[in-house]
């Protein structure tokens, strides 16, 4: 079940969540394609951590269907749904590493779990994805709370990819480190994406990430997608959130970042 | 899905190994790999040169692309030479990726031997108990200097704070409370008239009773309760909000989180144990002489009459003056332990648990110091 370049591996469609009486997302159609970056956007509180959860089956939906890697999602089986669980990997905003378990357990679990491998090549796999995010071999023996928050980011990405998924969701990746970080943060995210071929859906407020990183990128306004294509035809648009979001304050036009592509 | 990679050993000449990977060399089929790899690795350790061609490969991922490079560094690490021939470009990333890294682990220091390892452990212990006295001393005093500036400015008295946990670790654990004293009281009485009974001194239950509950066993009780119940409550708390930063965040404020979350919180404990011990060993004496009744013929009014004679207001102030030194020890452990935990959900798991234990403990080794206190003032 190889999907091509350039075909969906996630399809969104018409997509409703409700909590409580308030519709958070009405009609949503969106496409994941493979081996893009997809960068998704939005006002804080516009829904975009709610369509991440309800594609990764943590939230309910009203209506719509979410098609992954192929597999309907309300449809499918038990087992079918945890072969698609373990062909993704999710990395959680604040980390959501397991505190009771060092860096490199936490990045073992998955693939002690699902794949029964030898302790000792277990535990060189896990070093390997430690030392592929930028970190010393060393960390495999500290707990999250013994780590900075730059460092919590990177276990978390290599706990996502511990079983080489073929699709990321990354929650506001950057937030919350510095410049130069979130540029290595950037950096990583690309080269990770070139040398293992993932599709990684990202959610970000981070400008210079959109910049520098995505291929697509999605807007989320008022439950729907307001606009979906490249950075330049969001720099065109006319839509008013758009123009404020891409051409405000916080957004230089002199951009040294070159857009990708 | 396709079946696993493989690994076919070509023709050796020169001392040159040539392998030719083919398949699968992905996370799902590790597995199967795994012993292949090792396998080759084994059977030709005295080869000079190896190159393995991986042109047959139909995917890599980090698992196969590791698997290919540790027996690479195997062979290395005899002495041997080693190629790989045939990486597409993109795999040929990969490769690059993870051949940079390095995987050595720092060496943990050695494990002295275990009678080193116990004794080690025993003075740690010690050190752990002397930091526990200090930091307990330190509270007691931040307590005390807390006290004298609300004393000076009652108003800064966070009165309203003090009410809600009046509600919540007083009236709340009313009928709890009451239920279980009931029980230990009719439990107690029970056992009493059982025992008394083969010497024919069913009456001497209602003396063992009413002593028992009003000197030690109501006011233990309650203590007991209140730690497991609001003691670790209050570790909780304060615990997590030690974790969300907010007790830092009250500090830059100019508040002290002593005289803002931990005296108010002392203060209701000392208002409220007393009065559950209270609540509790009137409880006692009901089910003893609910039991007393029922189980031992005894009737209400000789029970009522009989417990006149033997006890005195003493018996009943010994138990209540303790209830409020009771509750300084529980509130002091449980903000102490709060105070203490880190950022991680272990620590304040750990932490909750460290001040029930504590509390109930300090509260048993005090009850005893008031025992012998009592016996030599001859109350």
């Amino acid at each position: 079940m190889t999907i091509a370049t350039g075909e969906p591996v996630i399809r969104v469609k018409d997509v409703v969540v409700q909590l409580g009486t308030r519709k958070i997302l009405n009609g949503i159609h969106l496409d994941l394609l493979h081996g893009e970056i997809l960068g998704f956007v939005g006002a804080s509180g516009a829904g975009k951590s709610v369509l991440t959860r309800t594609i990764v089956g943590l939230l309910p939906k009203r209506e719509g269907t979410i098609e992954v890697l192929g597999v309907d999602l309300d449809t499918a089986d038990h087992e079918a749904k945890q072969a698609v669980d373990r062909r993704w990997g999710v990395m959680f905003q604040q980390g959501a590493l397991f505190s009771s378990l060092t860096s490199g357990k936490n990045v073992e679990f998955p693939i002690r779990e699902y794949l029964g491998l030898s302790q000792k090549l277990t535990t060189e796999i896990a070093i390997a994805k430690l030392e592929m995010v930028g970190l010393k071999p060393d960390v495999y023996r500290n707990y999250p709370s013994e780590l900075s928050g730059g460092m919590i980011k990177r276990v978390a990405l290599a706990r996502a990819l511990a079983l080489d998924p073929e699709i990321l969701f990354l929650d506001e990746p950057t937030s919350g480190l510095d410049p130069i970080s979130a540029a290595d943060f950037d950096e990583l995210i690309m080269t990770l994406q070139e040398t293992l071929g993932v599709s990684i859906f990202m959610v970000t407020h981070d400008l210079d990430s959109l910049h520098r990183t995505c291929d697509r990128i999605a807007v989320l306004g008022e439950g729907k997608i307001v606009e979906c294509g490249t950075m330049e035809k969001m720099l065109a648009s006319e839509h008013p959130w758009l123009k404020s979001y891409f051409h405000g304050v916080r957004a230089h036009d002199d951009w040294h970042i070159p857009v990708k592509g | 899905m396709a079946a696993a990679g493989t690994l076919i050993n070509g023709p050796v000449s020169d001392g040159g190994l040539n392998l030719t990977a083919a398949g699968h060399w992905i996370a799902k089929h590790a597995r199967a790999l795994e012993p292949i790899v090792e396998d080759a690795a084994r059977s030709n350790a005295a080869v000079r040169r190896v190159v393995i061609d991986v042109s047959k490969v139909d995917d890599f991922d980090t698992y196969g692309v590791w698997l290919v490079e540790r027996t690479m560094r195997i062979w290395r690490s005899r002495g041997a030479e080693t190629e790989i021939v045939g990486l597409s470009e993109a795999d040929g990333r990969l490769f690059a990726k993870v051949q940079s890294g390095v995987q050595k682990l720092t060496p943990l220091p050695r494990r002295s031997n275990s009678i080193m390892a116990t004794l080690e452990s025993v003075g740690r212990t010690m050190g752990a108990v002397w930091a526990d006295t200090l930091l307990f001393s330190q509270m007691a005093g931040s307590l005390v200097v807390a006290s004298l500036r609300v004393l000076v400015k009652p108003h800064s008295f966070r009165f309203t704070s003090m009410v809600n946990h009046l509600e919540r670790v007083g009236w709340n654990a009313v009928p709890i409370i009451l239920l279980i004293t009931l029980l230990i009281g009719a439990i107690l009485a029970q056992q009493g008239i059982f025992h008394f009974r083969t010497f024919g001194a069913d009456i001497y239950v209602v003396d063992m009773v009413g002593v028992l509950v009003l000197r030690e066993v109501g006011v233990l009780i309650v203590c007991i309760m209140v730690a497991g119940r609001s003691g670790s409550a209050y570790t909780a708390e304060l615990g997590s909000m030690k974790m969300r930063e907010e007790v830092d965040a009250l500090q830059t404020m100019g508040f002290d989180p002593v005289e803002v979350l931990i005296l108010p919180r002392i203060a209701a404990l000392m208002i409220t144990v007393p009065i559950l011990t209270f609540l509790g060993s009137m409880a006692a004496l009901y089910g003893g002489g609910m039991v007393a009744w029922l189980y031992g013929g005894i009737d209400p009014q000789v029970f009522l009459a009989r417990l006149h004679d033997s006890i005195s207001v003493k018996s009943f102030a010994v138990g209540m003056i303790k209830a409020p030194f009771m509750a300084i020890v529980i509130g002091l452990v449980a903000c102490v332990e709060g105070l203490q935990v880190k950022g991680s959900a272990e620590s304040l798991g750990a932490k909750t648990t460290d001040s029930v234990v504590k509390s109930i403990f300090l509260v048993i080794v005090l009850d005893g110091a008031f025992a012998i206190f009592f016996a030599s003032i001859g109350v």
